[in-house]
């Protein structure tokens, strides 16, 4: 019923946006600032670029919420000056991503966009986004080459994959100490690019393989891992392969410890997998524990979204989003003023805990990207220990 | 309801008549205004009047690009499935294998980084997809209808896995970046590049005019003796055969030429994407192709246009219709689950396709009279 | 290449092969029996193979056993698998009529030509799928289409190990269930009356409609089989990869008809081949080139194969060879 109430309050949401938009063409650039706040920007945008249908809605949908949840709760704050959320419905495909990049900046009113999530769009859409410099944020892009393409706009809330991939590696050595290992990645660009810097940091593996997202069937691989005599396997990839992959091991008799980046930090991967095969595995993410941080995200979001639990990054979205909200707040009513705010920037999300302040390529200050190490006990993500760096 | 099936197809059959009894000469305003029109289309001035038949959330003029080359594929597909009647549920693989020809020789990030110019690429793709159209065809064109369908998804689906292995050339999901975008030097008004990043409409020209060009190719060459080959093995391949129609050879020729079209679209899309990887080129894009070229009706160029088009530019309108018509739901949710039931039902009460060729709805009539019996006995 | 690690794995990875390639062959008879009688590519076949997944997900959700649940006692695992393959066998053989009767049927009617049966295929493969997917969008919260996680049945133990070849009982009730099922149904087609009528419509549907056989009731009959082979085939995947989820009928769906069409389309015993065959070999090439090859390899066996033998490994021959 909830979702049903939900679904048509989005569909109002948007009729009104868009007779809105039709009535107020002609109008759209001069009445920006005509807000009744003291000296917020009113009535602005906000827009998400990532994945809401398709199959990669998974990660995108959280996202959504955070951003959703910060926007949500500034308009109550702040009832007679309101922004609003712009969804840009990418399914994660890089083709279908220009045509809504495009839009997003020839729409005036949109100051900011939290996105595009992955790798892939981002090489497509940020090229517009910067044409137009219109301010981005990605939550989840984690390809280490983006910001190295001169986009200004560029601005990543989370480390990169040369954060997170060695920092997994170092847990393996260091603290599970252990001396074979298996390592397998999905193929994709963040899988397998987790997957490589593991490989650096741990020498030579016991063996690697390759799956392909949306695999279901492991058998090859899991007998391979099962002959080898590995006690630990890294897997690069998200949840689902993931989940499947552990509990076909653990069903072979395989009684080692997984341990996989924030792709499946997720409660799926538990549904997935089920309790007693999920179980003592270690997922990193270059995030701080929710419980760490002094903010309230996890209950509101819960309250917000019908109790589901917040999946990968909607804690990064709340908190990238909160930036770009208090830039409004703070009167920035053009890009080029946000665009300056972010870079300016600097101060813990309520969320994360972690601080966000960008350097001038638009990577989150080294010092401020922590990697935890979480354990699945009991059928619950919970955080075991902060990897130190290096 | 199947006197009301009757009447629409009769209603069908008297506008065609209608548009063959015109003087020649308003045939062709008709036909130039239409051209005209299109040509305006990406124009933001123009589209905005057009009421609710543009995309309310995403950029109308990128949106039409798309179609664009899409059509120009489905144009392609035509030559294969609707007038050699062969079945490739594969198609997208050539349009695959043309856009990574230009990535691998223009990208400066590709392995090769040889750093053609586009323009210099785009015909080493077209003959590269060729040529794979022809290696492909040689020895499967002699397999009969329905094994030809699961050799060339076949070849579609090898051709996506090589590609999403970050090994491979064609470095997975990672992609290639920076493939220049075509002719730098045509300087728009602004003085940057007429061809740039943010503004679709030139692709959009460009690809409309290739289009208009390959239409024309395509129509002389139906009305030729190849064309005539064609129709003869669709029909019946063993009496074109006895004939004397080398069926084999002229089979080939479409397979080369359709898979040479895939290509330049496929060339097309990676000079205005200027980055692709292995997401782009999902199984389901060939299906969605086949589906829009019998959905607007197999062996008319026309009718694969307006099915591609269909196919889409309606999923992507949806994305801002129900909004704007105030619907409760949220109808980008539903288009998938929409395109698949318009599917059916199109199919059901218009098998031919929308706008059908001559000869095949002639065909289907004949095979409508021979079923119109059982249906009466049972 | 790995041929240590090939020749290391070589037994486990044939047994998997088989248990895989065993489901193939389930699925793939459904394509096969509709191929042999209609001449049609039932590409909504795969949603069939899907929906009992999903039904017998369900089923044990409804009774109480989750992802997170153990179970016990061989009671209760009988019950469970009674229980879930009622439910797989039933949602399946229904879709598949569905598909008939909203999909086919019309267009048999007015005698349609074979790209529309492909096409309306295609379009209710899209409406299934997409179906599934929205629903279980409702159920998890949060408009994400998430997996479905289920119950493992059937906790897999080695029963037989011999110099380290281990063979689980999932993999021994798979593989015997499914040449079980074969036998079953080849014996049905060449022994019965209703048989019989499936290979007289298959070989010449004029004829037999005037030799008294009805048409419409054997094309019926074709698919709720077909159905009902998919249903069994959706449990024994649910006992052995415990998982589901809208779009997994896809890939099978694909590697069946494959397997199909490697055996020889519209030939009962080439799809057994066939699918065990492809799970196999399949197998190896993980085994062999890694796991990014594994379905390419499928693939080139397949086309290769087809250059050679045109008409698959044991011909077309449903209602021909030993009719």
């Amino acid at each position: 019923m909830r979702q049903k109430l939900a679904r048509a309050f989005g569909g109002i949401v948007v009729a009104a946006l868009v007779f809105g938009g039709a009535a107020c063409q002609a109008g759209e650039d001069s009445d920006s600032d005509s807000g009744s706040g003291a000296n917020a920007a009113c009535g602005l945008k906000i827009g998400f670029f990532g994945a809401l249908t398709g199959d990669a809605a998974g990660l995108g949908i959280h996202m959504r919420n955070g951003t959703k949840l910060a926007i949500d709760q500034y308009n109550k704050d702040n009832a007679d000056c309101t922004a609003e959320i712009v969804e840009y419905d990418s399914q994660g495909d890089p083709a279908k991503a220009p045509a809504l990049a495009t839009q997003a900046v020839g729409d005036q009113k949109v100051i900011a966009i939290i996105g595009p999530a992955f790798s892939g769009e981002s090489e497509v859409a940020d090229p517009i986004f910067q044409s137009g410099t219109l301010p981005t944020i990605t939550p989840s892009a984690t390809r280490p080459s983006l910001s190295t393409k001169g986009w200004s706009v560029f601005h990543r809330g989370v480390g990169n994959d040369e954060s997170q991939g060695p920092a997994a590696g170092r847990y393996i050595k260091n603290v599970l100490k252990a001396e074979k290992v298996y390592v397998v990645d999905d193929q994709s660009a963040y899988g397998a690019g987790l997957a490589d810097e593991v490989k650096k940091v741990i020498g030579a593996p016991a063996g690697e393989d390759k799956v392909a997202v949306k695999q279901t069937n492991f058998s090859a691989v899991v007998t391979k891992i099962k002959n080898s005599g590995a006690t630990a396997l890294f897997f690069g990839g998200y949840y689902t392969e993931a989940g499947l992959l552990l509990k076909q091991l653990k069903g072979a008799g395989w009684t080692g410890t997984m341990i996989a980046g924030d792709g499946v930090n997720d409660a799926n991967f538990i549904t997935v997998a089920g309790q007693q095969a999920a179980e003592g595995t270690i997922l990193t993410c270059p995030c701080a524990p929710a419980t760490e941080a002094k903010g309230t995200f996890v209950t509101d979001y819960k309250a917000a979204f019908d109790n589901a639990e917040p999946g990968t990054y909607a804690d990064v979205s709340y908190d990238i989003t909160k930036i770009v909200l208090e830039g409004l707040k703070d009167g920035k009513s053009t890009r080029a003023d946000m665009l300056a705010w972010i870079k300016a920037y600097n101060k813990a999300g309520q969320a994360t805990g972690v601080t966000y302040k960008f350097e001038s390529n638009g990577e989150l200050d080294p010092t401020q990207v922590l990697v935890w190490a979480f354990k699945v006990e009991a059928g619950k993500v919970v955080p075991d220990v902060e990897i130190p760096k290096a | 309801m199947n006197a009301h099936i009757e009447k629409v197809r009769s209603r069908g059959a008297s506008m065609r008549a209608r548009w063959d009894s015109m003087p020649r000469q308003v045939r062709w305003v008709a036909l130039l205004a239409l051209i005209v029109f299109l040509y305006l289309l990406p124009n933001r001035w123009f589209y905005i009047n057009l009421w609710y038949f543009r995309t309310m959330e995403s950029d109308m003029a990128t949106v039409l690009f798309e179609t664009a080359f899409f059509v120009l594929l489905a144009v392609g597909l035509n030559v294969v499935v609707g007038f050699a009647g062969l079945l490739d549920l594969g198609y997208f693989g050539f349009f695959a294998v043309g856009a990574y020809t230009v990535a691998l020789l223009t990208s400066p990030e590709s392995r090769f980084d040889i750093g053609w110019p586009w323009l210099a690429a785009v015909p080493a793709a077209v003959a590269v997809t060729m040529i794979s159209g022809v290696i492909l065809g040689g020895p499967t064109l002699r397999l009969r209808g329905d094994y030809l369908a699961i050799v060339t998804l076949g070849f579609a689906e090898m051709i996506r896995l090589y590609a999403s292995r970050n090994e491979g050339i064609a470095n997975g999901q990672r992609g290639i970046p920076q493939i220049p975008h075509p002719v730098p030097d045509v300087k728009g008004s602004d003085g940057q590049s007429l061809f740039g990043v943010v503004d679709a409409r030139p692709y959009y020209w460009l690809t409309l005019t290739i289009i208009i060009f390959v239409i024309l190719g395509v129509r002389n060459l139906t009305r030729s003796r190849v064309g005539r080959a064609w129709v003869a093995i669709r029909e019946d391949e063993d009496a074109a055969q006895i004939m004397g129609v080398p069926t084999f050879k002229y089979k080939l020729w479409a397979f080369a030429i359709g898979a040479a079209v895939g290509g330049l679209s496929g060339a097309l899309f990676a000079g205005k994407q200027s980055f692709i990887n292995s997401d782009s080129f999902q199984l389901t894009n060939s299906i969605l192709v086949l589906a829009a070229v019998i959905l607007g009706g197999a062996g008319n160029i026309y009718g694969a246009v307006i099915g591609a088009f269909i196919t889409w530019y309606l999923p992507e309108w949806v994305r801002g219709i129900g909004g704007a018509l105030g619907l409760e739901i949220n109808v980008a949710e539903y288009r998938i689950l929409i395109f698949g039931a318009v599917l059916i039902v199109m199919m059901i009460f218009r098998p031919q396709g929308i706008l059908p060729n001559r000869r095949r709805a002639a065909e289907f009539a004949d095979r409508r009279q021979e079923a119109a019996p059982t249906e009466a006995s049972t | 290449m790995d041929f240590d690690g090939l020749l290391r794995d070589f037994p486990d990875l044939t047994t998997t092969g088989l248990a895989q390639g065993a489901i193939y062959a389930l699925v793939a008879l459904g394509y096969t029996l509709v191929y042999g009688v209609l001449r049609l590519i039932n590409f909504a076949h795969s949603e069939v193979f899907m929906i009992g997944t999903v039904a017998a997900l369900g089923t044990w959700q409804a009774l109480g056993y989750n992802q997170n649940s153990s179970v016990g006692g061989i009671g209760l695992i009988l019950l469970l698998l009674l229980a879930g393959l009622a439910a797989a066998v039933v949602a399946s053989t229904l879709t598949a009529v569905a598909v008939e009767r909203v999909a086919y049927r019309p267009l048999r009617r007015r005698n349609a030509p074979p790209l529309a049966f492909l096409i309306t295929a295609i379009g209710a493969s899209f409406v299934l799928f997409e179906a599934v997917g929205l629903f279980s969008d409702n159920l998890h919260i949060g408009g994400e289409r998430a997996p479905f996680g289920m119950v493992t049945v059937i906790k897999p133990e080695n029963v037989i190990s011999v110099g380290g070849w281990d063979i689980t009982n999932t993999q021994i009730l798979v593989i015997l269930s499914a040449i079980g099922m074969l036998i079953a149904l080849d014996t049905f087609v060449n022994r019965s009356r209703l048989g019989r009528g499936i290979r007289a419509v298959a070989q010449d549907p004029d004829t037999a409609a005037l030799m008294g056989v009805n048409k419409d009731r054997v094309i019926l009959l074709v698919f709720v089989i077909g159905g009902i082979m998919a249903g069994a085939a959706a449990l024994l995947w649910n006992v052995a990869y415990t998982f589901s989820r809208f779009d997994v009928g896809f890939l099978i769906g694909l590697k069946a008809f494959s397997a199909a069409v490697l055996g020889g389309i519209g030939n009962l015993r080439g799809a057994l081949l066939g699918g065990l065959l492809l799970g196999v070999v399949e197998n190896y090439a993980a085994g062999l080139f890694g796991g990014d090859w594994k379905d390419f390899t499928g693939f080139v066996v397949l086309i290769v194969l087809l250059m050679f033998r045109p008409t698959g490994l044991l011909g077309e021959s449903l209602g021909r060879a030993r009719a």
